[in-house]
């Protein structure tokens, strides 16, 4: 029976695993009160693709996470529709799994009982084929060894491939992950997008990445979307058509220089725009008046 | 892969040799320096205390001169120490000490929790709480005598409304920092209310409620003592380590004043350890090795 179980999760695993697809159809979002109402997004659309790796760049402040937010359910758009494979977002649910910044394991569990909390609070999968499977997936982020150490006991990498492998039980149609390296050293961050990706080109499933670092896009995606200054719109799509598996030396690839040059270039423009507009002011102002 | 996978850093540091419990306890450094600490002190304060008994009068220090010598004081414990009565004091006030403790926080905790989950029990009950909150327990003494029929009880009520207060904005602290990620990371894999409550909000407030428990015990041990004082202890037998020193001043004998401050001490940390025992056992997850 319980092997039954598991079968049949491997199964919709590998069938519905990069075949979903998430589509922001002219969605405003603004908070604050009716007095003083500040726009995050006007009227994105913006479509996440099946089976692709999509990132999300953008000045910082832009709205990168309200959007994960969204999709997540976690918040409502104040107009516009979210589709999930054509039926409308309300709330969460398990077929979306966010992946946050800095870590969100939750510090009183273990890694295995943070693993395995999803399946658990709903009882779709239980005994020995649970227990198979969350230590199938604790081999594949490699800390079958650390199954019963606390988030705090755990390293930085280590803290984001257990929450990497708690999204991946939970089986979901895409992954959502809200710069999830950020606050890593460059070392851990070079290898965790390496086995971040491997883990991706596996059974491709539909992913949306959010970052604003533009090296990190260009290694991972295969499409960029370039978020302009708040509020948010799309500026650019840049298609990365570096071939798969990658790895980091493809960054130094004349393709890859093209890609960052024109991804910079417009960044660079949203990201002045924002310093205007914003606490930076009056430094921009300096800034312009010593160039003079 | 798996080379990618392999752990690059680990947050484990190698577990320490088997050792007994007893050499722990005399390779712990720690404990050494704390029992160094108390002996160097005892030390200063005898010296202190009988500078003029060596030196003649005109030489007395100021202040620690009065007072009697740790030597003297041990000998007025040894004195007491057979006595059922000083016993009986001890026992009077832990006995209220962990009552109005105890009841603090099975009120407390809930209420606590209410006022952080529940906007509208929050509108309706934070404020009187936030009015009553900033008087001093021991403001309380005279309307609670007056209106408590037996001493014990008012006194059972100034010590519960010591710990209360601070263990309800404990909790309510605690509770409303939780870090809202771990609510959305339970909500998307499908939890319920009860859920989002008993396993990620209770579990999550337990730190707060334990430092509102170490001071709470703190604010109830000073307020039992001052009520005892004020109340007198009395006529239904009353008693407490506060009226074995007031009993003490009134009787003029300074050793045993000190006597009982020291036991004051003494179960004030024993109550922290006891504590601080059951938050480490509570909550494993906030020990790092």
């Amino acid at each position: 029976m319980a092997q039954d179980t598991l079968n049949h999760v491997k199964e919709t695993t590998a069938s519905k695993a990069g075949q979903s697809k998430v589509e922001f159809r002219h969605v405003s979002k603004a908070y604050g009160d009716e007095w003083d109402l500040e726009p995050v997004i006007e009227n994105l659309s913006v479509d996440v693709l099946p089976g692709e790796l999509t990132v999300i760049v953008g000045p910082s402040g832009c709205g990168k996470s309200t959007i994960v937010n969204l999709i997540a359910g976690f918040e409502k758009p104040d107009s516009g529709k979210i589709l999930l494979d054509d039926s409308l977002v309300t709330g969460p649910a398990r077929d979306r799994m966010v992946v946050f910044q800095e870590s969100a394991l939750i510090p009183w569990q273990t890694t295995y009982q943070n693993i395995v909390f999803g399946p658990k609070l709903r009882g779709d999968l239980k005994g020995n084929a649970l227990r198979a499977e969350a230590e199938r997936l604790l081999v594949k982020v490699g800390l079958s060894e650390f199954k019963n150490k606390y988030p705090l006991q755990l390293s930085g990498g280590m803290q984001r491939r257990a929450e990497l492998a708690r999204a991946l039980i939970n089986n979901p149609r895409i992954m959502i992950m809200d710069e999830p390296f950020r606050g890593l050293d460059a070392m851990s961050r070079g290898l965790m997008q390496e086995f971040f990706l491997r883990l991706f080109e596996e059974n491709r499933r539909t992913n949306l990445f959010v970052t604003s670092e533009i090296d990190e896009a260009i290694f991972l995606a295969d499409r960029i979307v370039v978020l302009s200054n708040r509020p948010a719109q799309v500026r650019e799509v840049i298609e990365v058509n570096l071939p798969r598996p990658r790895d980091y030396k493809m960054l130094s690839s004349p393709e890859a220089y093209e890609i960052k040059r024109e991804a910079m270039a417009i960044l660079h423009e949203e990201a002045m725009k924002s310093f205007k507009s914003g606490a930076g002011a009056d430094f921009a102002e300096t800034y312009g008046k010593a160039g003079n | 892969m798996t080379d990618i996978a392999q752990p690059s850093h680990t947050g484990a540091p190698a577990m320490p040799k088997k050792r007994s419990h007893l050499q722990n306890l005399a390779a712990n450094k720690s404990l050494w320096r704390g029992i160094t600490a108390i002996a160097v002190f005892l030390v200063i304060w005898e010296i202190g205390a009988r500078w003029d008994e060596w030196f003649g009068k005109e030489w007395m220090i100021p202040g620690i001169g009065l007072i009697p010598p740790p030597s003297d004081v041990f000998e007025a414990w040894l004195k007491v120490l057979p006595k059922p009565g000083y016993w009986n004091s001890w026992y009077q006030s832990l006995t209220r000490v962990l009552s109005g403790f105890l009841s603090a926080m099975i009120i407390g905790i809930p209420f606590g929790l209410a006022l952080a989950v529940n906007k509208y029990f929050r509108d309706i009950f934070f404020p009187p709480f936030e009015i009553l909150r900033p008087i001093p327990p021991l403001a309380w003494v005279p309307a609670s005598l007056i209106f408590w029929p037996t001493n014990e009880m008012s006194i059972a009520f100034v010590t519960f409304l010591g710990a209360f207060f601070t263990i309800v904005i404990n909790v309510v602290g605690g509770a409303r920092t939780i870090d809202v990620r771990y609510l959305r990371a339970a909500q998307s894999m499908g939890a319920s209310q009860w859920d989002l409550f008993s396993k990620i909000i209770l579990p999550g407030t337990l730190p707060s409620i334990f430092t509102g428990a170490a001071v709470g015990m703190g604010i109830t041990w000073e307020v039992v003592l001052a009520a005892e004082m004020i109340s007198g202890g009395g006529t239904q037998g009353g008693g407490g380590l506060g009226f074995f020193i007031w009993n003490s001043y009134m009787g003029g004998s300074l050793e045993q004043i000190v006597v009982g401050m020291i036991s004051i001490g003494i179960a004030g940390y024993l109550c922290s350890s006891a504590i601080r025992m059951l938050g480490d056992w509570f909550m494993p997850w906030r020990r790092l090795f």
